[in-house]
C-alpha cells in the first residue's frame, strides 16, 4: 500500500479494533473491485473484439482485422448521419428544456399558494419510465384518435411517421419529461439570489430587463450550465424514447444504430468499435461536466 | 409611484399564477390520460372525439391479469349467471377467461411485475449498502488520487447502456446468465453503485466529524462509531439514495430489453411489447402502465425534499 497518503484522524482508535487504514480499504476496495470487474473488464474485453470481425450469432472463426472497423465506421456517411441526428436531437430537446424549464422556474419563483405541491406535481414526469411513458405518447400523437391533434385542431396530422416531424415529436416528449429537471435546478439558483440585490436595483429604478440580465442571469448561470451539461450527456445517450416512439431513419440516434448493429445485425466486432467511439465522446463530455462541477463547488 | 408599482406587481403575480396553473394542467394531462384510460371501457379508449367523462370500470385490470381468448358464439346464459362479476365483464367484451381445471390462468404481467420488484429491490439493497460504506471511506479518509477515483466511479454510470451491454451480453452468454435475475441485478447494482457513492458522500460530508471524535474519546472503536453514530445520522440520506436507486432500476429499459426476454423480463420491456399492430387494447396497456407508475408517483412525493440532490448526483445540496 505504498504511495497512499498518510491518514488523517485518530491513531488512538487505531490501536483498538480495526485501524483507519483497514477500515478505509475494507469500505472502498470492494466497490472499486466490483466496478472494475463489471464495468471496466467487459470494456477491455470488447476493446479486443473491436479489432476483429467477430459475429456473436455464428460460429465462424474470428479474424484480427486491425483498425479496419474503426476506419470503415469513421468513413461511413451513415454513421455520421446518426451522429448528426443525435446532435440535432440534443440541440432541440435540451434547448426546449432550458426554455420551458427556466421559464417555469421564473414563474414559480414567487409566493404562490400550494407551491410545494405544484412543484412536486411538475416533477412527476421526470421520475417515470421513459419506455413506458413514451409508449403512451404514441397514443397521444396518434393521427386518428390522439388527443394532441384533437386539442390543437390539427385534424389527422402525422407526427411520428412523418420523417420531418418525428424527431421533433420525440423531442417534445423529452422536453415534457426533462424540462422539470431544468426547472428544479433553476429554482435552486433563483432562490439563492440575495434579495438585497433586487432591492438595490429597485431603488436605482432599474428596469425589469436590466435587473434580469444583470442580476438574475449571471447569478443563476452556473447552476443553469450544470443543468445543460447534464441534460446534454443524457440526450446524447438517448435510446428509450426514440426507440419506442419512432422507427424513422430521421430519429435513428447513435445509441439506436449501435443497438441494431450489435443485437439485430450481430456485427459484434464492428459494434464494439462503434461503442468505443461513442464512449470517447461521452467521457469527454463527462470530463467537462465534472471539471465544471468542481469549479462551481469551490466558489 | 410606490402604489402603482405594487399593484403592477400584483397583476404580474396573478398572471404568473394563472400561467402556472395552465402549464401544470398541460404537464399532467398525459399522466391523467394514462390513468383515465386504465379505467375506460375499451371502445372509449380510442374514441373520436376523446372521451373525458365516462363511467369508470376495472375490467382493464381484470384483463391485465388474466389469459383470455375470443368467444366463438354466445355464452351459455347459465354459465354467464354463475360466473363472478369480473368474469361476466370479460364475457361482455366478447372474450372468455382461460382456466386450467378451476383455476384462472394468469397473464405474464404479474410475473413481469414481480421480476421488476425482485431485481429493483435486490440491486438497490446491494448498491446502497456498498455505496454507503464507500462514501464514508471517501468522506473521512484522505486518499491519493481521490478525485480521479471518484471520477472513475462516476464515469461508469455515464456510459450509454448499449455500450456496456455489448460486452456484458457476450460475457453473460458464456456464463449462461442471459435472461436471469442475477444478470440484471449485477448490471443495476453496478449502475446504482456509482450514483450511491456520489450521493452518499454528500450526506456523509454533512455529518460533523466531531460526533465521531467524541465517540472515539469515549472509548468507541472507529468501526463502532461508524455503526452507532454515523449510520443513524445518515438514515435520511440512505433512504433517499435507496429510493432513487430503486426508481432507476424500476424504470430501466435498455439493459432489460437486451439481457432478458422471458423468465427474468421486467415490466419496461414487457409493456411496450404488448402493443401489436392492429387491434391493440389500449385500456389493458394503460392498466399495466398505471400499476407500474403508482410506486414511482408515491416515491416522488416521499422524496420531494431530496429531488434536487438526487438528480444532480449530490452536486447541489439544499
Amino acid at each position: 500500500m505504498a504511495g497512499l497518503a498518510r491518514l488523517e484522524g485518530d491513531t488512538r482508535a487505531a490501536a483498538r479494533g480495526w485501524s483507519d487504514l483497514t477500515i478505509r480499504n475494507v469500505f472502498i476496495l470492494p466497490t472499486i473491485a466490483f466496478l472494475i470487474i463489471f464495468n471496466i473488464f467487459p470494456l477491455i474485453y470488447s476493446l479486443g473484439y473491436s479489432f476483429t470481425d467477430f459475429r456473436a450469432s455464428v460460429n465462424d472463426p474470428v479474424n484480427f482485422v486491425g483498425l479496419q472497423n474503426y476506419r470503415e465506421l469513421l468513413n461511413d456517411p451513415n454513421i455520421w448521419r446518426n451522429f448528426t441526428v443525435t446532435a440535432q436531437y440534443v440541440i432541440v430537446s435540451v434547448g426546449g428544456q432550458v426554455i420551458v424549464g427556466f421559464g417555469l422556474a421564473l414563474l414559480l419563483n414567487r409566493k404562490i399558494p400550494f407551491k410545494g405541491l405544484i412543484t412536486t406535481l411538475l416533477l412527476l414526469p421526470m421520475m417515470m419510465s421513459m419506455a413506458v411513458v413514451g409508449l403512451f405518447w404514441k397514443l397521444l400523437y396518434d393521427p386518428s384518435w390522439g388527443i394532441i391533434n384533437y386539442g390543437l385542431g390539427l385534424g389527422s396530422f402525422d407526427w411520428l411517421s412523418n420523417p420531418d416531424m418525428a424527431l421533433y415529436a420525440v423531442a417534445i416528449t423529452d422536453i415534457w419529461m426533462w424540462a422539470p429537471f431544468v426547472m428544479l435546478l433553476s429554482l435552486a439558483g433563483l432562490s439563492a439570489v440575495p434579495s438585497h440585490l433586487y432591492e438595490a436595483a429597485a431603488i436605482d429604478r432599474a428596469g425589469t430587463w436590466y435587473t434580469f440580465t444583470r442580476i438574475t442571469l449571471p447569478l443563476v448561470a452556473p447552476i443553469l450550465i450544470i443543468a445543460i451539461i447534464f441534460r446534454t450527456m443524457e440526450a446524447f445517450k438517448s435510446f428509450d424514447l426514440p426507440f419506442i416512439m419512432s422507427g424513422q431513419p430521421t430519429t435513428e440516434m447513435i445509441s439506436i444504430r449501435l443497438y441494431k448493429m450489435a443485437f439485430q445485425e450481430w456485427q459484434t466486432g464492428r459494434s464494439s468499435a462503434l461503442a468505443y467511439i461513442v464512449l470517447i465522446v461521452v467521457l469527454a463530455i463527462t470530463n467537462i461536466y465534472v471539471k465544471y462541477l468542481n469549479k462551481v463547488k469551490e466558489r | 409611484m410606490a402604489v402603482v408599482t405594487s399593484s403592477g406587481r400584483r397583476v404580474t403575480n396573478r398572471i404568473a399564477i394563472a400561467a402556472i396553473l395552465v402549464i401544470t394542467i398541460i404537464f399532467l394531462a398525459p399522466i391523467y390520460w394514462i390513468a383515465s384510460t386504465a379505467f375506460k371501457p375499451r371502445q372509449l379508449a380510442t374514441s373520436v372525439p376523446p372521451t373525458v367523462l365516462f363511467q369508470p370500470e376495472v375490467t382493464p385490470f381484470v384483463k391485465l391479469f388474466t389469459k383470455r381468448v375470443q368467444l366463438r358464439g354466445p355464452v351459455d346464459p347459465e354459465v354467464y349467471d354463475a360466473a363472478p362479476w369480473w368474469e361476466q365483464a370479460i364475457y361482455d367484451g366478447g372474450e372468455r377467461v382461460l382456466r386450467v381445471g378451476d383455476s384462472v390462468q394468469l397473464s405474464a404481467y404479474p410475473n413481469r411485475f414481480m421480476n421488476s420488484l425482485i431485481v429493483a429491490i435486490t440491486s438497490t439493497f446491494l448498491a446502497v449498502a456498498m455505496g454507503t460504506l464507500t462514501a464514508y471511506g471517501f468522506s473521512r479518509f484522505k486518499m491519493k488520487g481521490e478525485d480521479d477515483l471518484l471520477f472513475f466511479i462516476l464515469s461508469t454510470r455515464m456510459l450509454p447502456p448499449v455500450v456496456v451491454a455489448i460486452p456484458m451480453f457476450l460475457m453473460y452468454r458464456v456464463f449462461g446468465m442471459t435472461d436471469t435475475h442475477l444478470g440484471l441485478i449485477i448490471l443495476y447494482t453496478a449502475f446504482n453503485l456509482s450514483f450511491a457513492v456520489w450521493l452518499m458522500k454528500g450526506f456523509m460530508d454533512e455529518i460533523p466529524k466531531e460526533y465521531e471524535e467524541a465517540a472515539l474519546v469515549d472509548g468507541y472503536t472507529r468501526l463502532q462509531s461508524f455503526f452507532k453514530i454515523v449510520l443513524p445520522e445518515a438514515t435520511t440520506g440512505i433512504a433517499a439514495t435507496a429510493v432513487f436507486s430503486f426508481i432507476f432500476a424500476w424504470n430501466e429499459y435498455a439493459f432489460a430489453l437486451i439481457m432478458t426476454n422471458r423468465r427474468a423480463q421486467t415490466a419496461p420491456p414487457f409493456i411496450p411489447a404488448q402493443v401489436g399492430s392492429g387491434l391493440t387494447d389500449w385500456t389493458v396497456i394503460a392498466a399495466g402502465t398505471f400499476l407500474f407508475l403508482v410506486p414511482v408517483a408515491i416515491f416522488t412525493f416521499a422524496l420531494r425534499g431530496h429531488l434536487l440532490r438526487g438528480v444532480t448526483f449530490g452536486a447541489i445540496r439544499k
